[in-house]
């Protein structure tokens, strides 16, 4: 019995090397911890398996054009064999980037607030409300982005042109609202809820002797906040933010319904974008009849799994940094 | 001094403006999907399946994705529950505080960062290797991947929280670590798993991208595991797909009916929650 429950166990039998020598309740409980410790060992290997599978399926495409045109190549033409990804990934890339900057700020400022400054009654009647909008299927995300949103930026956008245009980044020539910032706004709104309820769990988990000390020192309490309690709870901060933006980037429907899907590298965030889940959500119908189709879709779909892992092997790298630092 | 207090009011007020801004966002979102969806809602929209030249505009319901979805969903939620559980009480009983279990808890960290089109894009491969059709099978296996990390974590945070000197009363007495956690620490949280297992529900039944792959669309109620089953989201999805305001007004109800399912769930489970503690120690 090697692991640290062992204090409390009790050592009353060695291990045996088959199950008859085990009877009784000493048995069961082995046996159940076998099975177990399969099943977690099963759950472990299912990404690596994910991955693997989706690698199987999407060789031969892997092995008719050279790596360097799939991922930079910009000219996407199934029926005439040419499969760039470039202008997925810039899409998948701009629609989070737009995302986690609309959603950061303020999901933070709200963490604060409920953690620090809300009295315990607001904050017990405010939660409830962030966990309903973190229940909201995403389909509905997107019906609420095409009811609302869109048409918002298809009426605001000639007039933000007009005044900043001459910024690439604010460019109106796309007429239609269905835009990297419509796909944004949405997504922002989704990932709200993830980052105010880890972020404001962490930030309560700050002890208390920390604040009454800055506050007995003449400290506001926003100086409290910002020089001692957020440093302290930065990895948190941190894990919460990349939480939400791991539920941004593979999210597909709400993103599929208000984005435009042109496969164009965008240039404004008024510009149609096609990121990856798209892509693979609006194709599936035909990829059988094409050749290289079905295996470039299962291509995106490894392309998009392995940019998640390398963003949460990154953010666990500095996280690592973030914490040893203290 | 003064600087001071002005900087403090400066972002107490943009606090305030941002909490306002989440609810506020929430609010217009049901305002939307209520006002929109009511006015194109009817009894025969839940009643019936769709009939011929329903998506042109004629008559007929979304019976068959509502029966769909509760089947993929309350099917998957089965599935991952079975998984689950003993997962959860291993890392928390079995491999507490071990290596294993801290591995363990990171590749579950990495699972749950993973988009449910990856999930459908697997469950795909997965079925075209073994030669079966989209199907109610293939999307409730899809589904329960999805649901597995969400639903094991948790499981795992209630139990963990559970005090030590229980399970070491447990122990104690003589109980095995299979005893200790069926007979206590499965009842001592109950009340917690099943919030677990209803949030898991609930991001099953709304997911239409692991469906899309997997499980297939058909106009009939599903029959048979091995047959297609309608879904919800897909019929929002396929519904505001068409070029028929009426049919997409249907959407519109469509979605309403999925999130009034989805906020009746999380208001049940805070119900349950309250009323399933009677085993509870505290």
């Amino acid at each position: 019995m090697e692991n640290a429950l062992g204090s409390v166990q009790p050592k009353h039998w060695k291990r045996p090397w088959s199950l008859s020598l085990r009877p009784g309740r000493p048995g069961q409980d082995w046996l159940a911890g076998r099975v177990a410790a399969l099943l977690t060992l099963a759950t472990v290997l299912l990404v690596p398996l994910i991955a693997l599978a989706l690698l199987l399926r999407s060789l031969p495409i892997l092995e008719a054009r050279p790596l360097g045109e799939l991922l930079f190549s910009s000219t996407w033409h199934p029926l005439k064999g040419a499969f760039g990804y470039f202008p997925f990934i810039t899409g998948t890339l701009w629609v989070t980037g737009v995302a986690m900057g609309v959603a950061v700020p303020p999901s933070l400022l709200t963490a604060i607030y409920l953690a620090e400054y809300a009295s315990a009654r607001t904050r017990a009647l405010i939660k409830p409300f962030i966990d309903l909008l973190a229940g909201i299927p995403s389909v509905v995300y997107g019906v609420w982005g095409v009811l609302m949103i869109v048409p918002l930026i298809q009426k605001t956008a000639p007039s933000i042109g007009a005044w900043l245009g001459f910024i690439p980044l604010f460019r109106a020539d796309n007429p239609t609202g269905y835009s990297v910032l419509a796909g944004g706004l949405v997504l922002a709104v989704m990932v709200f809820p993830i980052i105010i309820a880890v972020a404001e769990e962490v930030i309560r988990a700050v002890p208390q002797g920390l604040r009454e000390a800055s506050l007995a020192l003449g400290a506001t309490r926003w100086q409290t906040v910002t020089r001692v309690v957020l440093p302290r709870a930065r990895p948190g901060v941190i894990a919460a933010v990349v939480l939400g933006f791991s539920r941004a980037f593979g999210e597909t429907m709400a993103v599929l319904m208000v984005v435009g899907n042109v496969a164009r590298v965008p240039g404004s965030i008024f510009d149609a974008a096609y990121p990856l889940p798209a892509l693979i959500a609006n194709n599936y119908g035909e990829m059988m009849s094409v050749p290289l189709y079905d295996a470039a879709l299962l291509g995106a779909a490894l392309i998009l799994l392995l940019m998640v892992l390398a963003f949460n092997m990154i953010s666990r790298l500095v996280l690592m940094r973030v914490t040893r630092a203290e | 001094m003064k600087k001071c207090r002005v900087v403090e009011c400066f972002f107490r007020v943009l606090m305030i403006g941002s909490t306002a801004l989440v609810l506020g966002s929430l609010i217009l979102i049901l305002g939307t999907v209520v006002w929109r969806g009511l006015s194109a809602l009817n009894l025969a929209m839940l009643t019936q399946t769709p009939k011929g030249g329903y998506y042109l505009g004629k008559e007929g319901g979304i019976l068959n994705a509502i029966v769909g979805s509760l089947y993929l969903a309350g099917g998957a939620t089965l599935l991952a529950l079975t998984i689950s559980l003993p997962i959860a009480l291993y890392l928390n009983l079995y491999a507490a505080r071990s290596r294993r279990g801290e591995l363990a808890r990171l590749a579950l960290d990495v699972l749950w960062g993973v988009p449910s089109i990856v999930y459908g894009a697997f469950g795909f491969t997965l079925m075209v290797w073994l030669g079966v059709r989209a199907s109610l099978l293939g999307g409730i296996i899809a589904l329960a991947l999805l649901e597995l990390p969400i639903m094991i974590r948790g499981m795992d945070e209630a139990i963990a929280m559970i005090p030590v000197a229980l399970k070491e009363a447990s122990y104690a007495l003589g109980a095995t670590r299979l005893e200790t956690a069926l007979k206590v620490v499965v009842r001592q949280t109950t009340p917690a798993l099943l919030t677990a297992v209803l949030l898991a529900f609930g991001r099953g039944i709304g997911d239409a991208a692991a469906v899309l792959f997997t499980a297939g669309y058909t106009d009939r109620l599903p029959d048979s595991l091995f047959g297609p089953a309608a879904s919800l989201p897909l019929a929002v999805f396929f519904q505001l797909g068409t070029p028929f305001p009426a049919v997409q007004e249907r959407a519109y109800a469509s979605a309403l009916v999925l999130t009034v399912i989805v906020l009746a769930l999380s208001l049940i489970s805070r119900r349950l929650a309250g009323r399933l503690n009677k085993h509870v120690v505290r």
